[in-house]
């Protein structure tokens, strides 16, 4: 992973950076000989709380070479336990908020003056969308083959969704998406003939739905580095009441929970050149990790661009990602996607009213996007919490670091100065990493292959018990905590989980801890 | 007794009624600290000697909550008997009657929308009715044929829905998820008045769409009769499931815990909701939306366009809830509170409440054709000024949750 070798913590007023023994501001070769002038025990050499990177209580030459690593660009996020972290996850947007509201808050840096477009945008996220044709002619055109009747409905209270606790009961926050092999340079994916692009298991009076998922799981045991059982769920999807005929033989499944909603314009705003500079896709730097961004069709632009949101990165814009799961999820056309996904088997979709063409017009879209763009990260908690900082330095020295990046720092997003040069910790590169089989879905979208996914931010996890009543992780739901998401990493995450299921049992849990508190 | 006083007040209650949403998350918070406040401060309007304990303050506040939901349900009662004598002889003067009934239902509810947003009995995640009882928008397609859809509807669908009773509709909702809420004050008030295509005034459904003598007009009357009785019954039974959660002497209802909490923890829920019913809720969903789309029907009661007294109701109900008075009661309330720790941000607390009260009120009728026009017509400076009210109150209950020390938004 090539890139600026800095761990900043900003935010305070006494900013520092570890690893930066002279206090210049940024990791140099000069830094690492001084970090291991400290290990040798001179005293010109660096203080214990700039370069003791593993957290073990003393600058010593392991932490030394780290520093010089870091100064070659070959380490990048250098996080030492003993400097203060940065409570502000998102830069100037964060807000201190850890209620169940803690996903809903417009960025704290928000002008007084724009809130009631930031209000308005969330109330049609909430809002639900009615058959059409109906008397509230603004919100009718639900389906007729949809998901969801509201955003809100899978991302409740902006946050996350989960699968089904019991296996029968209905979807609620999740989804199926289906495809068949081949290149689509537009959609990414090829749509299954008779279902399209995904399976709406929920219909309008009159429409049949198109089927019924289900997860079921297998129990995968295992154990930690101590001896210490652990047990993983494999999930099992099965399609009920196919209404629709037969699937075709070589259809791609991928199951995905709707993911919170915090943060997306700080990822919106990152520049380009930022994310392609940590792209690393043949692995030059050695390190077993490769990221490369996914390239998907702006349909604004009309031209391919370096895909950031959903959980293979298949889509370019908050917009984009937005109308998109207003026509797939809610079955509600905008001025991006006329058309709903009826398929030419599914006559009484097609023949269904609209609720106009398009169904949402591009100011509703504008709103929604606003409040979206807009939605706060929640602030760092305890972060004096002496286990969590512990288990940072192990979070950094297990190499998590080198995909869930701690530090970037945002461009410039046309229009919203409030998500625009920020520095900001979102534990992300937004880059494609191949997560090795047990984690692959086997649906290739764009250039992200079937065992590749988007490095998920980690910023405001912790607070999803306490917003959604959950800590279901994964791309499907399948972790039931963070200790589970991290044994399911393979591929490239290899080495760092291979870390974490060898450590002692007091480390994972100072691990989990520290990410509980992110 | 107290009850009995209250069903009174129901039956002459002014007017007023509107819906709400479904998975609101909207907060209030963050006020701007370069803004100040508008209003100059004057004096409290009423002055009490200090000393009143929070505590007293929190258990007032379940007191009115209490009787504001028996008033609810003295409504809908009233409301069921009403729709009982319109199914049962359907007439001009009995679907009058029953409109009439629930234009006298809606102030109550309304004013009990104080307590949402804090996923307290009305609106808890798991348990809360209050997508039951007030939801908007209303699929209105999923019940009974509309402009476009003559058959559709599940009162058109006696093949796949033989019965309509209030098990088929439990049901139904729940076929649908979020889908298809098909019950409530909308259902009922569309079952009523019918789609609202005039321009002028609200629904005009026949009250034939009922007669099942064979002379009556669109299809199935006997099923759209049975369905109308059923929303109505399930009404009085979603709003007693709340109700019995603020009733006293119950060890092991919402009220007990409530009441048990550290009053900081109470207070903090109390000004979250009202911090939220009046910016995310009030100026925000339910006018600012409106207002910025023009949409024509987005709006809460739009079949019997009763939208701008709902909203006002909502608007007395914050400031009953500040006050600390329903009805008959008047107790130790939030602004005594306030006024102990800051007199002056009391009084322009108060001030405010009651301008935001005033403004909405003066929204011209009905609210979808005020919403149209030049943004300097009256109606839309109107409507702004509403909106602006609500989002300044809401930052004056940001301050007075600080004044006081605690912190809005919901509990862990």
């Amino acid at each position: 992973m090539l890139g600026a070798a800095v761990g900043v913590w900003t935010g305070s007023a006494s900013a520092q950076v570890c690893g930066d023994a002279d206090g210049s501001g940024s990791v140099t070769l000069t830094d690492g000989v001084r970090a291991l002038r400290a290990a040798a025990g001179l005293s010109d050499g660096c203080e214990t709380s700039t370069c003791d990177i593993d957290g073990s209580g003393s600058v010593g030459v392991s932490d030394g070479v780290r520093v010089l690593r870091a100064a070659a660009g070959l380490e990048p996020n250098l996080a030492c336990p003993g400097l203060t972290p940065d409570p502000l996850s998102g830069g100037a947007t964060t807000v201190f908020d850890t209620t169940v509201n803690a996903f809903g808050q417009a960025a704290a840096n928000q002008p007084f003056a724009e809130r009631p477009d930031f209000f308005t945008g969330n109330a049609l996220f909430n809002r639900n969308w009615v058959t059409a044709p109906s008397s509230t002619v603004g919100s009718d055109g639900l389906g007729p083959i949809f998901n969801a009747a509201s955003c809100s409905a899978c991302h409740f209270k902006d946050g996350r969704g989960r699968p089904p606790v019991p296996p029968e009961e209905a979807f609620e926050s999740l989804l199926v998406r289906l495809s068949v092999p081949g290149d689509n340079p537009i959609e990414g994916t090829v749509a299954e003939p008779n279902y399209g692009r995904q399976l709406g298991h929920r219909a309008v009076l009159g429409v049949a739905p198109e089927g019924r998922p289900r997860l079921d799981y297998d129990e995968r045991p295992g154990t930690y580095g101590d001896g210490m059982p652990f047990s993983l769920r494999a999930p099992r999807l099965t399609i009920d009441g196919l209404a629709y005929g037969p699937l075709a033989a070589e259809t791609l499944f991928s199951v995905r929970v709707a993911q919170q909603m915090i943060g997306l314009g700080l990822i919106a705003a990152i520049d380009e050149s930022t994310l392609v500079a940590r792209e690393d896709p043949g692995d030059a730097d050695g390190d077993g990790i490769s990221g490369r961004a996914n390239r998907v069709w702006d349909l604004r632009l009309g031209a391919p661009v370096i895909g950031r949101f959903g959980w293979k990165a298949n889509a370019p814009t908050i917009e984009q990602q937005g109308s998109g799961a207003f026509v797939g999820d809610i079955g509600i056309t905008s001025p991006l996607f006329l058309d709903q996904d009826c398929t030419s088997v599914e006559t009484a979709c097609a023949n269904a009213p609209n609720g106009g063409e398009p169904e949402v017009d591009q100011l509703k879209i504008d709103l929604v996007t606003f409040y979206v763009t807009l939605l706060a990260v929640p602030a760092r908690r305890a972060i004096d919490d002496p286990v969590a900082r512990h288990g940072e330095g192990l979070f950094v020295s297990a190499g998590c670091t080198g995909c869930h990046v701690s530090t970037l720092v945002t461009g410039e997003l046309p229009g919203f100065p409030a998500v625009s040069h920020q520095t900001i910790h979102p534990y992300t590169d937004v880059l494609l990493h191949d997560m090795g089989p047990d984690l692959a879905d086997g649906r290739p979208d764009f250039l992200a292959t079937g065992s590749e996914w988007r490095t998920p931010p980690l910023w405001g996890l912790g607070l999803v018990p306490t917003v959604n009543d959950h800590l279901f992780l994964l791309h499907d739901g399948r972790a039931r905590g963070f200790a589970e998401a991290i044994l399911w990493h393979g591929g490239e995450a290899t080495a760092a989980r291979e870390a974490f299921r060898t450590m002692s049992a007091e480390d994972r849990a100072a691990l989990v801890r520290f990410l509980e508190t992110l | 007794m107290l009850r009995k006083h209250l069903m009174v007040l129901a039956g002459v209650a002014v007017l007023t009624a509107g819906c709400g949403g479904g998975n609101d998350n909207l907060t209030f918070g963050n006020p701007d600290p370069t803004s100040t406040p508008t209003e100059t401060p004057t004096p409290a309007a009423t002055s009490t000697p200090t000393s009143v304990t929070a505590a007293a303050v929190v258990a007032n506040y379940a007191d009115i909550l209490y009787a504001n939901y028996n008033a609810a349900i003295a409504g809908a009662e009233a409301l069921h008997d009403a729709v009982d004598a319109f199914v049962e002889a359907p007439s001009q003067t009995t679907l009058d009657a029953a409109k009439a009934a629930w234009i006298a239902s809606r102030p109550a509810y309304q004013q009990s929308e104080f307590a949402r947003f804090y996923n307290g009995p009305i609106d808890d995640p798991e348990t809360g009715p209050e997508g039951l009882i007030n939801a908007w928008p209303l699929d209105e397609n999923y019940i009974d044929s509309v402009d476009g859809a003559p058959t559709s509807g599940i009162i058109n669908d006696p093949a796949n829905l033989p019965v309509i009773d209030e098990d088929t509709l439990a049901e139904a909702n729940e076929a649908g998820g979020e889908a298809n809420i098909a019950t409530g004050y909308h259902a009922i008030e569309f079952l009523l008045w019918g789609q609202d295509q005039s321009t002028t005034g609200p629904g005009n459904r026949p009250f034939t769409d009922y007669v099942t003598d064979g002379g009556g007009t669109a299809a199935n009357q006997e099923r759209r009769g049975e369905y109308l009785q059923a929303v109505a019954h399930l009404l009085i039974d979603h709003l007693q499931e709340v109700a019995d959660q603020w009733a006293p002497g119950n060890p092991n209802n919402y009220r007990a815990a409530f009441l048990a909490l550290d009053t900081d923890e109470a207070l903090g829920r109390i000004l979250t909701g009202l911090g939220t019913l009046s910016a995310g809720e009030l100026g925000g969903e339910r006018l600012s939306v409106a207002f910025e789309t023009r949409d024509q029907e987005d709006e809460h009661s739009c079949f019997s366009d009763n939208t701008r007294d709902d909203l006002a109701n909502d608007g007395v109900g914050i400031q009953n809830a500040y006050l600390g008075r329903y009805g008959a009661i008047d107790g130790p309330g939030i602004d005594e509170l306030v006024r102990q720790a800051d007199p002056a941000l009391d009084a322009t607390l108060q001030a405010q409440l009651a301008a935001s009260v005033a403004a909405l009120q003066a929204i011209p009728q009905p609210l979808d054709q005020a919403l149209q026009g030049a943004d300097d017509s009256p109606g839309r400076v109107a409507i702004q000024t509403a909106i602006t009210d609500l989002f300044t109150q809401a930052d004056s209950i940001s301050s007075a949750a600080e004044a006081l020390g605690v912190s809005t938004g919901t509990p862990e």
